[in-house]
Formats: C-alpha cells, structure tokens, sequence
C-alpha cells in the first residue's frame, strides 16, 4: 500500500510551498523572493549592458527620444510638450514607483493599508489635517485650467503605461519584501503629492506651545523668552527699505486683550522637521568674472533614498529646461532653461490656526457661531488597516475647517478634550502646478512675475536670475493679512472676530529687482524688518542669512568655484557671536582636568563645523547643554508640549547680559549667572566627551554621524555614516538626516553652464548602480557638471542609453 | 543514464515554466517528470533537488555576477545578517532543490500507487 508516502509526501510539498510562498510562518516568503526568474535577483540590474529600447502607445502624439547620460540623467527631446511630460511620467515610474506610491500613500492618510495598525495615528493626522479635502480642492482648479490639465493628463497617462506593462519579476524590490501592489496613477495623485510638500513646508507653527507658555510665564518672562525681534537679524529685503501705505489693516478683535492673550488652552499635534528651510542667491555681473549672473540654490530637506528629487532634462518646440523634478509631479521644480534659472527657499510664515470650537452637545451637530448654532458636516475617513477591518474616523468640519483634535484624537498628546478646528491656507484651491510650467518656459522677468504670482502655499522666496543681467528675489505667497500676535495662539472659535481678514495683495510682496548692493539672497530669516505693515510672526532661523548676507557682500570676482566653496561652507555665525562672550566668562577653576582639556579645544577652535573638526563637537555639545541648564528648570512644571527658546533668543541674551534672569537655576539657594552655569555645561558633557574620545568619535563628522535613510528604514539600503560636517546654523546646514537636498549652481554665460548634485542616485531600485551613486561625492562636497544637451549631441559619447517613444 | 535525463529535463522543464508561472511550478514540474520517467525514490527526489537546485544556483550567481553583487550583499545583509554574496546563492538553489525535490518524490510514489 503506497497511499500513506504519497499522502504525506504531497502534503510535505504542498506545506513547503505555502511556507516559502507566504509569511505566515517565516518574516518573509522566501520561496518567492529567492525564485531567480521573478523574486529579488530580478531587480538586480545588469551594470553594464544597456539595451536601447523603442516604444510606442496610443497616447502619443509624435517622437520622442530619450538620450541617458553617464549618470543615468534623461535628456527628453519630444515633438510637443505632452509627449514629453507623458515620457516624463513614464520614466518617474521606471525609475521611482514605489517612492511615488508610498509618498502619496502617506500624504491620504493611508500608511495602514501597507504597515498595518502602526500607521493608523498618521493616517488620522493626515485625514483630520485635510490632506485629502485640501487636495480635491486644488484638483478642482486644476482640471479646470485647460493647459495644466493637458499636462497632468499626459504626466498620469505615462506612470500608467508603465505601471501596466509590469511583471511581476519587474515590481520593485520593496514591493517584494513587503508583499503588496502598486496602484494605478491618477490626476488627483499629483494633487496629493503636492499637498504634501505643502504639509512638508507650510505646516510649522507653535501655536499650542506657545498657548501653554502664554499660560505658564508671567507676561514679562514670556517676552524675555520670545522676544518679537531677533538682534542679529538681517532680513531678506534690507533694512531701510520703505513699504507702501497696507491695502488692508486686519483689525484686531476688542476682546483680544481680554480672551485672546490671556486665556489657556493645552494640545497639540506633530509637526514637519522644524529645520526644513533653505539657502538660495543670484549675484548679478557686477560681482562676476565673467559678466554674467550666477544663480544658487539648495533646498534643505529630509534626506533619504530614493532621493526627492530626480534629475531631468525637458526639450520640447516651446522650451528646454533642466533642473530637478520630483517623482510624483510633472515639470522641472528648481532648474534653468535657455534664458534665465530659478530656485526656491521656504517663506516659513505661520498659514496654519487653530480655533477652539463650541459645539451644542456630544453629537456634534450643531457648533456655536455668531450668537446661533450653525450645523456641523461631516467627512466619514475610511481608513484601511492591513490584516484588520477598516475603522471610520469621523470628522467635524467647520467654517474654519475640519475639526482636526477633539476628544478621540489627541495626537499622542492625550488628555485633550476640547475641540479645536484647523484653518490652513493649504486647505484652499490653489494651482501651483502652473509656477513650474511657467518658470520652465520663461524667457525674462516679467514671465517670472506672471509665472510666480500663482504661488498660494507653500509661500516661497523665488529667486531669479537671467541672461539679460536681470536678477531678483520676491518673497511670493497668498499670506493671511494678520493683526499683531494673530494666530500665535489658539484662537476662539465661537464668532468671526478672530477669523482671517484678507490676503495680503500681491502688488505687497517684498521683492528685490536689480538691487543696488548687486546680489539677492535668502535663507528663511524673516522677510523683512518691522517697517514692514503686515505681522510676520516670530520663528525664522537668523544665521545662516547673516553669514549670507556677509559673505555676498565682501565677495568680488565671483566665479562658480568661490560659490561651490560658498555652497558647502560650514562657518558657524552662532559660535562667532557667543564663544568669545563664553569664554570671557570661562571660570577655568571649576573645572578638573578633563573640563579644561576641552575648554582649551574651544579656545583653539576656528569657528568651522568641519569634518575633522573637534572644536565643532565640543562646541555644539556645550551650547545643547547650556541651554538645558539654562531653561530646564524654569520649564520643568510647565504644560507639555512646550517651545524651548530659540538658540538666538538665548545668544541675544547671554552676549547683553552676563546675569540674565534664567541663568540662575531655581532650584538651589545659590544664584548663578553665565560663569556658572558655562563651568556646568562644560563639565557636564566632558565625560559624554571622553567617551566619543576614546571611541575615536570627537571629530565632528563622526560624531554627528550624518546618514541617508531608505524610506522603509532598511539599514541595508541606506548611506550611513557620512564623512561630512556642517550643522543647523552653517550655509552647508548638514544634520543627521537633514540637510542641502540639492545642490545648484548656474552661471547664465551666452552658453549656459551649470553644477549640481544631489545625496541620492537616478534609480530608486537598491539592487542598481545608479541607486546611491551620488551620496559620497555629495558628502565630500563635490558637484558634477550638468550637461544642458543640444540634440545634435546625440553621438556624443555621454550618451549611455537610448529609449524612442512614439505613437502606435 | 535515466537518472541525469530526469535532471535534465527537469532543470530545462522548470526554468521554462518559471518564464509563465508562478515559482512553485517547479514542483508541478518535477511531479510530472518523475510521474513519467519511473524511478525509486530516493534517485527520483535526488534528480528533482539536484536539477532545481543547480538550475537556480546558476541562474542566482549569473544575474548577481552581471549586477557585480550590488543586491546580493544588501539583501544578505537584511536577511542573513551576512555580506558574503555565496550563502544567499547557495540557499536560493537549496530552496529550489528542496520544493522540486518533494515534487519529485510525490511523482515518484504516484507512479508505484499507478502500477500497483
């Protein structure tokens, strides 16, 4: 009888394969992504042989031909410009699926579908914020401008055609591991994916932070503590520079005194990387040796692989452009055509408020408004949740907007109960999609002001340089007109009093053209100085424009090495202004001999967070530990979440006064001023210090230890441990994750020419050679030259690769 | 002689289906062949595991040597806590050998119940 081995050896089969196909038992299903013909070894991508590809779709207008150069860059050259964008979608998608699927993913609120329950307090942010509703609305305007459509359109038409024509040995690696599908494109996608640089950008405020300091301090400390004005500030339209009569003056309600600035509120919600911010400046020919303006910009973002940003070249009849695009939507985002370049920093105004709503009983229905209860709608947030059922968040909206922390949502923050709605400007139908595709064609100033004027959120400092000699820099947006200290808490929401009063016109906007002192510059400081008739809040970085601002002034003969050196600079403006104030205080017989070997590094330091550096370790250290000694103690019993002083409120305040009233630590009988609680902090981090020594860590690089994440935070598919310094208040404002995201010099000779790099490579898949190609030459502050391609260039030997597309 | 035909057409039948069908078609594969070619079974699960896994080595070290090991070592990494590139080769045709193996085998005593 043979049943019985033939039974049980079918069923060891059988069982073996459900356990090698599956990850009911094992992490993963090995079986599957082992298989050498569809599982991982398919996205091990040959490195050397490129096979030119010709295809064809019905979409399609005309040709188009794609050349790749060394560096994996596509040069399209189409026959119209719908080609060319479906082309661009198509190779966005070859190249970065999983990063776009993910992103968008993540900006709906639907992280859980693929990571399970884990995801679900962001997806409800997400959903609450009104990610999704803000995106319907700026779709709404963008279908509705017939141009932009055409171009969104062809962009969602080429990621499908890719998309449709995978197998499933082509799906990207990560896909594999984590076991799920991607899904088809869409126009409403690419509104999405720029809602969320809107949430990336336009999100930051402190407004329950600084609601709970309001509530905490006396008014006299909460002044000391958040000073309106910043010393060593030099905003980005100079001083002196007069404003006209405001065309609108937001008046401030009667009862503010009274309700706005006394009353206390507790909440609060997660918030982007608050060092999100840039560098960008154009010098005009004046200031060069080739008579010609050269244009600088680099974006400081979250670094991670696969990069941002992607690489591109765009040559249609209409225009030919270069720059960096970003996988998720059509055009050139930062870049240059064949007259003038254009780049970005973030305006960082606060365009997000938050209203403390009334509402008539626990159902919710009905809310309090202008003396009568107005009817609440509501938005039911399906959320899916992977391996589990879907649960519905239900969400109020108001007049202000969606009802975004009530009791069921707290944000990890817990024990809110009242209900607070969120007006964002990002909640607006908006059209950005428009700047690019103007900037991309634009051939003089005034086709930068027309194309500039459509920025509503995330607000910008457009930068702007041109062949003709022009250069210019307008701090553009649709900013809320605000009454003084609007917004910088949370705000009754029982009328309209409190409620946003206008936008501030465009003909407002603080703008440089041609000025006199021959460059124009930005690095998110504040945009102008208080003779400026509209509030603007108090949370800009001040350094790194001030060092800027020094450097541009001083320099003559600029030639595109002096702006690479410039780019990648790591002076710290922060320690030239305090270290020689802290060490005047020094009180060397406090230490032993470990605090005094390190207070002799800060003596022999030359102010440069540099690689090698291990003045810059100590310093930064020290200064971290001054300012907990500083303000631990005060703020200890304080309402979370709360806002610890800005590194310049502290600097202002230790240069003027040796015994500012913080320095002295409550908690003891004693009371210390600066030498103090200087001698403190030194000796408090010399044994951490020691340690990093005797690990060989002391360098400032090492110790920072600078790295470059996969998006699913796979080790294995990162760049860590970066040889490269920097820091927050440098121009090269390099952190452990964060830092110069691209990096572009452009110098607009009659042949243009042009640098870049950015930490990443063209290909998101791990298993390529282009994946992180370009991380240790950004690292070591290295550019390559960007190859602006003509299409009698097409032999040249760059070209690596060729892919055809036409119709059929 | 019947015994490396097995493996042969094993090897051949397998990568061909594996161009169409899901991984574990192998197994249907190495079924088939041993139902056909009649063998004890011990040589029939020998044929299916030999033939699978040099067929998967191969194809592994081929592609992984084209791509100069870029992947392999990451994903070792992730999932071996180990860079050298062999061990991931060495458990990716282990794994084809297996399951073909058991494919084999159940053929084989598919055939005896058959004649008997």
């Amino acid at each position: 009888m043979r049943i019985i081995p033939l039974a049980i050896s079918a069923i060891a089969t059988t069982a073996v394969v459900i356990l090698l196909n599956t990850k009911y038992v094992l992490q993963a299903p090995l079986g599957k992504l082992l298989a050498p013909q569809s599982g991982i070894w398919q996205n091990a991508e040959d490195a050397k042989t490129k096979k030119s590809l010709d295809l064809k779709f019905p979409q399609l207008k005309g040709k188009t031909e794609v050349y790749f150069d060394e560096r994996m860059v596509p040069h399209i050259f189409a026959d119209n410009e719908t080609d060319a964008i479906f082309v661009q979608g198509y190779l966005h998608a070859r190249d970065r699926l999983w990063q776009m699927d993910l992103q968008v993913k993540s900006a709906a609120g639907r992280v859980s579908e693929v990571i399970g329950e884990k995801g679900l307090e962001h997806d409800r942010e997400f959903r609450r914020l009104g990610m999704v509703y803000g995106a319907e609305n700026s779709l709404k305007q963008m279908e509705a401008d017939p141009e932009i459509k055409a171009i969104c359109d062809a962009y969602t038409d080429g990621i499908n055609a890719y998309i449709l024509s995978l197998s499933e040995a082509e799906l990207p690696i990560e896909y594999k591991l984590i076991g799920y599908e991607p899904e088809l494109w869409s126009n409403f996608k690419t509104a999405l994916f720029l809602k969320y640089m809107s949430y990336d950008l336009a999100a930051r405020e402190s407004d329950f932070e600084m609601t709970n300091a309001k509530s905490f301090f006396s008014k006299e400390d909460f002044d000391l503590l958040y000073p309106a004005t910043q010393d060593s500030l030099d905003p980005i339209i100079p001083k002196g520079t007069v404003y006209t009569e405001p065309a609108i003056k937001p008046v401030a309600p009667a009862s503010a005194d009274s309700l706005y600035f006394k009353s206390v509120n507790v909440g609060s919600s997660n918030k982007p990387d608050p060092s999100n911010g840039s560098n960008n400046w154009a010098v005009s020919g004046s200031k060069t040796t080739t008579g010609a303006p050269i244009l600088c910009n680099d974006p400081h973002l979250g670094l991670n692989l696969p990069s941002l940003w992607y690489e591109i070249q765009i040559h249609t009849p209409q225009y030919n452009a270069y720059g960096v695009s970003f996988p998720g939507a059509p055009c050139v985002i930062i870049g240059f055509n064949d007259s003038c370049a254009f780049g970005f920093t973030n305006g960082g105004r606060d365009v997000r408020d938050y209203y403390e709503i009334e509402f008539k009983d626990a159902a919710r229905t009905q809310y309090l408004f202008n003396g009568e209860w107005k009817n609440t709608e509501f938005r039911y947030e399906e959320i899916k949740i992977a391996g589990k059922p879907s649960i519905i968040d239900t969400v109020a909206y108001t007049v202000f907007g969606p009802v975004m922390f009530d009791a069921s949502f707290g944000a990890k923050r817990g024990t809110n109960k009242k209900n607070y709605a969120v007006r964002w400007k990002a909640h607006d139908a908006s059209n950005e999609l428009r700047i690019f595709y103007q900037l991309d064609k634009a051939k003089n100033y005034n086709d930068y002001l027309q194309a500039v004027s459509n920025l509503h959120t995330p607000g910008q400092n457009v930068v702007f340089a041109c062949k003709n000699g022009d250069i210019a820099l307008r701090t553009q947006g649709e900013w809320p007109a605000k009454w003084k200290g609007q917004g910088d808490f949370v705000m009754p929401g029982t009328d309209s009093s409190y409620m946003w009063q206008g936008m501030i016109p465009n003909a407002e906007t603080p703008f440089q053209f041609n000025p006199e002192r021959g460059f124009v510059s930005s690095a998110n400081q504040k945009p102008a100085d208080t003779t400026y008739p509209y509030y603007l809040g108090r949370e800009y970085p001040v350094y790194r424009g001030v060092i800027v601002n020094r450097m541009l002034d001083t320099m003559q003969m600029i030639d595109v090495d002096k702006m690479k050196a410039m780019q990648t600079d790591n002076f710290n403006v922060l320690a030239q202004i305090t270290l020689p104030v802290l060490l005047k205080n020094l009180d060397e017989a406090a230490l032993n001999s470990s605090g005094k070997k390190y207070a002799a590094m800060l003596r022999g330091w030359d102010l440069r967070n540099d690689p090698q550096s291990t003045g810059a370790t100590v310093f930064e250290e020290v200064w971290k530990k001054l300012r907990s000694l500083t303000f631990d103690d005060e703020f200890k019993n304080a309402p979370q979440p709360i806002l610890i002083p800005f590194d310049n409120t502290l600097a202002d305040a230790l240069v003027k006064d040796s015994a500012w009233k913080f320095f002295d630590n409550i908690e003891t009988a004693e009371k210390e001023t600066l030498p103090q609680i200087f001698a403190q902090a030194i000796a408090k981090v010399a044994p951490e210090l020691e340690e990093a020594e005797t690990k060989g860590k002391l360098q400032w690089a090492a110790f920072k230890d600078t790295r470059i994440t996969h998006l699913a935070r796979l080790n294995e598919f990162s760049s860590l441990h970066l040889p490269i310094g920097g820091g927050t208040n440098n121009i090269n404002a390099t952190k452990e994750t964060h830092g110069p995201s691209w990096r572009m010099i452009v110098s607009l000779t009659d042949k243009t020419e042009a640098w870049g790099i950015y930490p990443g490579g063209q290909s998101g898949n791990p298993g390529s050679k282009y994946y992180n190609n370009f991380v240790q030459d950004w690292a070591l502050g290295k550019y390559y030259r960007l190859w602006f391609m003509t299409r009698e260039e097409q032999a040249d030997k760059r070209v690596q690769l060729k892919m055809s597309f036409s119709k059929g | 002689m019947k015994f490396f035909i097995t493996i042969i057409l094993i090897a051949l039948l397998s990568f061909a289906a594996c161009l169409y069908l899901p991984w574990w078609s192998i197994a249907i594969v190495a079924f088939l062949v041993t139902v056909l070619i009649n063998q004890k079974p011990l040589p029939s699960f020998l044929a299916g595991f030999i033939a699978v896994f040099i067929l998967w080595t191969i194809l592994a070290a081929v592609i992984s040597s084209a791509n100069e090991h870029a992947l392999v070592q990451k994903f070792s990494m992730l999932i071996l806590k180990s860079n050298t590139s062999s061990l991931l080769i060495i458990l990716t045709g282990f794994i084809g050998g297996l399951v073909a193996g058991l494919g084999a085998l159940t053929g084989s005593f598919m055939r005896k119940r058959a004649k008997a």
